[in-house]
């Protein structure tokens, strides 16, 4: 299904990934170790189900009205102070961004981890203006440092050994000692970052949560560089999807429940920081929140799409998935990895950049049951395989399904097929197993036999019996 | 009971045994079973493919062939399940109707067959015997779609002579997932190689399950390896009894 | 920037137009009150807060003094803390204190708005005792009174007692910072303070 214009297409990618066995092994150990995190704390809450439900039927209500959602937002951030922008697409965010910056002659920015930002690729913006941002989150600063990308929503550095990340430290931090204890790559991290923290002026965030009523902007965060960067530079600007919004308050009791057990096993991550507007005396005193579309009214549109915007970045659906469990994130060519990458990025980025991702997935469904928004993962999935194929012009499989179809429609046919199946196999077959051939069957051969077609059919058993 | 057997169209063509087993276990149970001859194909393939709209046809088909049944059943969950999700998707946009009105008469009567004989007919001893070491495999679709649950659990442990040993990490997919075996080819054998290492690990002598495709993947690369271990659909151990094997020997 | 905001407007009410009229219901069948009282809430709170490798001291009044007696250094405390709840060497904080000034302490002193049982968690919102964000972030060692009527069982108990703190900012932490990016291995104490002590202050109720 690899369009002209999908460059890397999954199964290129994933053979690849497969390949590596140190690759394979790292990611494999890490997914089941967040796998176990996340079954214990979950099954300690009794009404877990309910809040998946609770989670589900709050995004989809306020996607219903989302229009009136963010205005409501708007209204309550400037009057709390702050100041709201909207962007088109990523470009029109960068700017927003970017005269912002300039407004205050500001040559470097602090970064709180943020895909969205990821997505709109803001980073290679503010360098195009001569501005340099710092990621500030330890994962981020290993990507960033190695010139690498980011293979996990959550921890984007899983790919990386721990070797790895020491030699990558010495060369770029120009230290001489560093043992590879996790322990002490941290601790270079924080020396390395704090004074970062402590001058530079002006900080760039995604968000987590938008809170309608109250105009308050949610970041959950470990390590602590979201609370340093939202709380010591002047100028904060926060980018957020227009998706991310929660109508009340009261509502983040569901999600402040569903997201830290889902994402990293914890009962509650280390800090999750709330802000409304600026508060005299208190953190930054320029606030702007820069409300980004970038095609996500386009998923809006699309009622089986639809759901996708209910995600709340959790990452439990790559972390069960036995596809990216196997191939890790590179394979998925995207910011967006695993099964939300597989439905999130031909919808965000374009069918034509992304068509094989609808297919990496045996559509177990293993994500749909953790996904703590309820999104149906392998219904999307299906959705898309059916937007991908109406939108890619002749193909052999068309052929081949339409084939089948006329073949299907008519018992008489498929009783021939089945004749000429049994003629046909016989240079392949052998004990009653087919062990090689062309096409689809090549595929399945490599590695795997195939049972041959035998003698007489259910059917033809049937006959004989009455 | 008046079952109808949809057979399916792989079972037809490259399983006959596991649809013979299914005969012959509903007849041993006092049932008459039927088998509508103009039926082929639930259209899973296609739908799963992204071909939902070319399937509409092979809808059309499964209702005209079982419109009347009392209840149908089928040793594959996941054409089970296909015509439990997928058909009343599919026609969401078509407008017709009658057709609509029709499938969602017809879904509740379609069954897997271990769902069938343990949830509808309540029954879990069915008198086979099948002196083997047996592991079961939970198939995707039977454990997340049709969420079968114990079912098959339950009429494994009263099969006599089986002794059934717990397969380790039973829910992880076995890398099958239909044209994904061939499309992705390199991470469908991925997983099935840890599949196959789990299953050899039990030093089980017959790896069962719900689904002749699952069974077809995970038999098919147990072959290549000449572990000596064979994939059998559950019919089949259910509807074996002590006639069926001489001195523990399969007749 | 208004011509952004029209369009993407638009655009929603665009892709909403073929919805069926009418809101989606909000499922609440999920809990809002935990049972979890007396000496039980309070044993959860300090099991679930050292799950996290925060220390946890219980006291009371007279044990209190003792506690913050063992204190060493030179400890930041908001203006507002109590009395009884200074350290023996602390400066009071009134907003002049710089970032590095609050870099180069020993450590901080607060009280909490709640702290959550089921959690572990202790919540600030710049509340009495509590102080701006940044003096409970740049030093190295948190020290945070948590008398036990500040306690609250659950998560729902916890959002609902908060809506009167907004618009203060919130700050939930559980226990100290933390990172598991280096093949999964937690390590407790990045950015964040490295160390977390909770004194759990009056009379365990039964
Ligand atoms: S799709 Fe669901 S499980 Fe996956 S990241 Fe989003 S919220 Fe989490």
């Amino acid at each position: 299904m690899a369009s002209a214009a999908e460059r890397h297409t999954f199964p290129e990618l994933a053979k690849r990934a497969v390949a590596d066995t140190q690759l394979r092994r790292n990611i494999g150990n890490a997914t089941q170790t967040i796998r176990a995190k996340r079954a214990a704390v979950v099954a300690e809450v009794p009404d877990w189900e309910d809040l998946r439900e609770a989670g589900r039927s709050l995004k989809e209500h306020t996607l219903r009205s989302l229009d009136r959602y963010l205005v409501q937002l708007e209204e309550a951030v400037t009057k709390a102070g702050g100041q709201v922008h909207w962007a088109r697409d990523g470009a029109e965010a960068s700017r927003i961004v970017i005269e912002i910056a300039e407004r205050h002659s500001v040559k470097e920015v602090i970064k709180v981890k943020s895909i969205t930002t990821e997505e709109i690729k803001l980073n290679e913006a503010l360098e195009a203006a001569g501005i340099r941002p710092f990621e500030t989150d330890l994962a981020e600063l290993i990507i960033q440092l190695g010139d690498d990308v980011s293979s996990h929503i959550l921890v984007p550095a899983i790919h990386r050994n721990r070797a790895e990340i020491r030699e990558l430290f010495m060369r770029k931090l120009g230290l001489t000692e560093l043992s590879d204890r996790p322990s002490d790559l941290t601790a270079a991290a924080r020396t390395y970052l704090r004074e970062k923290f402590l001058t530079v002026p002006m900080a760039v965030s995604g968000a987590n949560f938008g809170i309608c009523d109250t105009g308050t902007i949610c970041v959950v965060e470990s390590e602590g560089n979201g609370r340093m960067c939202l709380t010591l530079p002047q100028v904060l600007v926060s980018v957020m999807g227009v998706e991310k919004l929660v109508p009340t308050w009261e509502d983040m009791e569901v999600f402040l429940q569903l997201l830290p057990r889902s994402s990293t096993g914890e009962r509650m991550n280390p800090y999750n920081s709330f802000w409304t507007g600026v508060m005299p005396g208190d953190g930054p005193q320029e606030f702007h929140l820069v409300l980004l579309d970038n095609r996500r009214t386009d998923v809006l549109a699309d009622r089986t799409g639809r759901q996708t915007l209910n995600c709340i970045r959790c990452s439990a659906c790559l972390n069960i998935c036995p596809v990216y469990s196997r191939t890790g994130g590179h394979a998925y060519h995207s910011e967006y990895q695993g099964p939300i990458g597989a439905i999130l990025t031909p919808q965000l980025h374009g069918m034509e950049s992304a068509a094989s991702l609808p297919y990496a997935s045996s559509l177990c469904g293993a994500c749909y049951e953790v996904c703590p928004v309820k999104i149906n993962i392998p219904e999307v999935l299906v959705h898309l395989r059916t937007r991908a194929v109406a939108q890619s012009g002749f193909t052999l499989e068309k052929l081949a399904m339409g084939a089948a179809i006329r073949m299907f429609d008519n018992p008489r046919l498929l009783e021939t097929a089945q004749k000429i199946a049994r003629v046909a196999q016989r240079p392949f077959a052998s004990d009653g197993y087919i062990t090689g051939g062309i096409g689809p069957v090549r595929q399945w051969t490599k590695a795997r036999d195939l049972p041959a077609v035998p003698s007489q059919s259910f059917r033809d058993w049937w006959r004989t019996r009455r | 009971m008046r079952v109808a057997l949809f057979i399916t169209c792989y079972n037809d063509t490259l399983f006959p045994q596991t649809g013979i087993a299914t005969v012959r276990l509903l007849e041993r149970l006092g049932h008459t079973v039927e088998f509508p001859e103009n039926q082929t194909c639930c259209g899973q393939m296609h739908s799963n493919t992204g071909y939902g709209d070319e399937a509409i046809p092979l809808i059309r088909r499964f209702v005209k062939a079982f419109r009347d049944a009392e209840v149908v059943v089928s040793p594959s969950s996941s054409c089970v399940s296909n015509i439990r999700t997928a058909y009343l998707r599919s026609l969401v946009d078509t407008g017709d109707e009658a057709l609509k009105r029709d499938v969602a008469d017809l879904v509740p009567r379609v069954f897997e067959l271990s769902q069938f004989l343990v949830e509808k007919l309540g029954v879990e001893d069915v008198g086979a015997y099948y002196p083997r070491r047996v592991t079961y495999h939970p198939t995707c679709n039977s454990l997340r779609a049709l969420k079968v649950g114990e079912a098959p659990l339950k009429l494994l442990r009263a099969v006599r002579g089986l002794d059934l040993i717990e397969l380790p990490d039973a829910q992880e997919c076995c890398g099958f997932g239909g044209t994904f075996a061939v499309k992705n080819e390199d991470t469908s054998v991925a997983m099935l190689s840890d599949k196959m290492r789990t299953v050899l690990g039990t030093r089980a002598e017959i790896c069962t399950a719900l689904d002749s495709s699952c069974l077809m993947h995970i038999g098919g690369g147990l072959h290549r390896l000449r572990s000596g271990v064979r994939t059998v659909h559950l019919a089949e151990i259910l509807a074996s009894t002590e006639g069926d094997f001489i001195h523990g020997e399969r007749r | 920037m208004s011509a952004a905001r029209e369009e993407v407007l638009g655009r929603i009410r665009q892709a909403l137009s073929r919805d069926p009229a009418g809101e989606i219901d909000i499922a609440r069948s999920y809990r809002r009150t935990a049972a979890l009282h007396g000496a039980e809430l309070v044993d959860r709170f300090a099991e679930r807060a050292e799950a996290y490798k925060a220390t946890v001291l219980r006291v009371d009044a007279a044990g209190l003094a003792d506690a913050l007696e063992r204190l060493r250094g030179r400890f930041v405390v908001p203006d507002d803390l109590p009395e009884e709840w200074l350290p023996p060497e602390f400066i009071r904080d009134h907003r002049q204190l710089g970032h590095r000034d609050l870099d180069a302490v020993d450590g901080v002193v607060t009280g909490c708005a709640l702290a959550i049982a089921e959690t572990g968690t202790i919540v600030l919102d710049a509340g009495v005792g509590q102080g701006r964000r940044a003096i409970t972030l740049l030093p190295d060692f948190h020290v945070c009174i948590v008398p036990v009527e500040r306690i609250v069982a659950s998560v729902p108990e916890a959002v609902a007692a908060l809506r009167t703190s907004l618009p203060r900012p919130l700050t939930f932490m559980s226990g100290p910072s933390a990172t598991s990016d280096i093949e999964l291995n937690r390590v407790e104490g990045v950015h964040g303070p490295r160390r977390l002590e909770i004194i759990i202050l009056g009379e365990t109720p039964d």
